[in-house]
């Protein structure tokens, strides 16, 4: 029996492992199925990470290696190599490694930090040849950051995430020409520092409301034909245009890995893709806590960090018995213009943050919270919400003493 | 002259209206912080960037690295091509000098190898 074991040993496990520390438990397993810990900030060479939490700007190596240092001096057992393959909703744990071979283990509470992947090009339906020379932007990033290989000299980028503007300024940088970033949407999903910094420092066009609509090439990719499209996102005839290109990245957005949370019998919420959870990142299943990417798909680290902190703590909490807090069971709905809300579900009574995204961009809007009898519970302007960021609120235990559910919408002046 | 930038310096990302006489600042408005103001001055005068990039290392994988501190954004492909025909020497920790004086910065390792 192991008291608490933490799946995948990215910035989510390991700053989970050292809070569930910090708060008494010492049984702690990381099991993670790189050769080394720090998840996907390994390839995530470029700066900006950090600033939150430590008030300096790190690239992504760096951020990690400050965790692994902690995780290191707290002397919390890691085992790499080790791929996780399943788990029982009694936390009975299924891994193998070279090692071990294949091997199972009991534990007393579970974390998921597995974090997210990239959507695949399997994903999109663009017609044409599946010549090489396509490639997600992550999978770019890892053959450039960490193998020291460039994929291709003549780029397009298809959609605007933070990690295809990241690898437009990188590649750029390596001697590549990245022809145009198309965007579907009539606005970017990156950060507004990345649009500046990554693509008009390289005078990079970005091309909004715009596709790839075909794909040239038999062996190796040779060009796509781009278009713009209208307000229904379908291509308008005559606004075809050719780019000949070696190397298509796609940057489509991420998904939570969520495989094992399946097999745990863990619900999961159908626009996040991650499990519904409440305030202590407690999944359906009591005992089995979820935090990081693997959750609900987070811009900045920082967060990452702060959301694995409460699921790390939580974890020791329910391992020791500690948690007295009074129960309650508080469904949080949302309005379609605020697509999702992490935590899902309120179960204490306590002050606690909400988190979540809205669907489009909106200008002058007013985020308000009822309860079931229609009460304003909560209410806050805002300048300016996108999809691209993640906001957050403070809601104190009076406001939601009396309800059976909270209602969040969104009010656009 | 009325500029308009974003300011890069954190993920906010504000929007800022510069006022240019005599290509001097006199006035930056739409920052959050007071780190605003000094990027604006930085950007109208003489704009500056970090680097991150990689490095390889005597054995034939690459460790990444960057500049300590930004240098100017005219320089960015210069120090590009001096990254890449540097090679580092094993071992290396995290913060080591792998190449000194790059344009008023240091190139440091990111990452242990
Ligand atoms: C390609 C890419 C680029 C990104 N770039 C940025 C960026 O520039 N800035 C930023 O702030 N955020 C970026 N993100 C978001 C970033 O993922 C998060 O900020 C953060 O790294 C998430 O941490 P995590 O620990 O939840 O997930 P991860 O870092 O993905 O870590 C999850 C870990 O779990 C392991 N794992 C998964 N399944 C198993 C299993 N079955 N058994 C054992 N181990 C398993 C994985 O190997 C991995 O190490 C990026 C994401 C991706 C995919
Ligand atoms: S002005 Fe301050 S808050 Fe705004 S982007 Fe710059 S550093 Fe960030």
């Amino acid at each position: 029996m192991t008291e608490l074991v933490i799946i995948g040993g990215g910035p989510a496990g390991m700053s989970a492992a050292v809070a569930a520390y910090e708060n008494g438990i010492r049984d702690i397993l990381i099991l993670e199925r790189d050769k080394a810990l720090g998840g996907i900030l390994q390839q995530c060479i470029h700066n900006g990470f950090g600033l939150h939490k430590f008030g300096e700007e790190l690239t992504g190596p760096e951020y990690a290696w400050k965790y692994e240092q902690k995780v290191q001096e707290l002397g919390i057992p890691v085992k790499l190599g080790t791929m996780v393959l399943d788990i029982t909703e009694d936390k009975v744990i299924t891994a193998t490694n070279e090692e071990d071979g294949i091997f199972q283990i009991q534990a007393k509470a579970v974390i998921l930090a597995m974090g997210c992947r990239e959507r695949s090009k399997g994903a999109l339906n663009i017609p044409g040849t599946r010549p090489a020379g396509i490639y997600s932007a992550g999978t770019a990033q890892k053959y450039v950051n960490r193998m020291g290989y460039m994929p291709g000299k003549e780029v397009v980028i298809l959609g605007s995430g933070d990690i295809g503007l990241i690898m437009a300024r990188r590649m750029t940088l390596e001697g590549a020409k990245v022809h145009a970033v198309c965007e579907l949407m009539p606005y970017s999903g990156g950060l507004v520092r990345n649009i500046e910094q990554c693509l008009n420092d390289f005078n990079i066009p970005l091309k909004l409301s715009h596709t790839v609509v075909k794909i040239h090439g038999r062996e190796r990719l040779e060009g796509v034909t781009i278009a713009k499209v209208d307000e229904r996102r379908k291509p308008i005839a005559g606004t075809e245009e050719y780019i000949p290109c070696d190397t298509l990245l796609l940057s489509v957005g991420l998904i939570p890995e969520n495989e094992l949370s399946k097999s745990a019998g863990v619900s999961l919420d159908r626009i996040t893709s991650g499990a519904v959870v409440d305030q202590n990142r407690q999944t359906s299943v009591e005992g089995i806590f979820a935090c990081g990417n693997v959750l609900h798909v987070h811009d900045l680290v920082d967060y990452v960090s702060e959301e694995s902190e409460i699921a790390g703590k939580s974890a020791a909490e329910y391992i020791l018995g500690q948690n007295q807090a009074e129960k309650v069971h508080i469904p949080v709905k949302t309005d379609g213009k605020i697509r999702y809300t992490v935590p899902q579900v309120i179960t204490e009574k306590k002050d606690i943050s909400v988190f979540f995204r809205v669907a489009d961009i909106y200008h002058n809007v007013t985020i308000n919270v009822y309860d079931d009898k229609q009460e304003k519970v909560f209410s806050r302007k805002k300048l300016k919400v996108a999809p691209g960021e993640m906001e957050s609120i403070v809601l104190k235990s009076a406001a939601f003493e009396n309800a059976a559910e909270l209602h969040f919408e969104l009010e656009v002046n | 002259m009325t500029r308009e930038l974003t300011c890069i310096i954190c993920p906010r990302g504000c929007g800022l209206k510069v006022e240019i006489e005599d290509g001097k600042v006199v006035s930056v408005t739409g920052n959050s912080c007071p780190r605003g103001v000094k990027y604006a001055e930085d950007e109208c005068c003489n704009p500056m960037r970090t680097i991150t990039s990689t490095v390889r290392c005597e054995d034939g994988r690459v460790i990444s690295v960057k500049t300590d501190r930004p240098i100017p954004k005219a320089k960015m492909f210069e120090c590009m091509k001096m990254i890449n025909s540097a090679t580092a020497h094993l071992p290396i920790h995290i913060g080591d000098v792998i190449i000194e004086d790059v344009f008023g910065s240091n190139v440091v390792a990111t990452e242990n190898a």
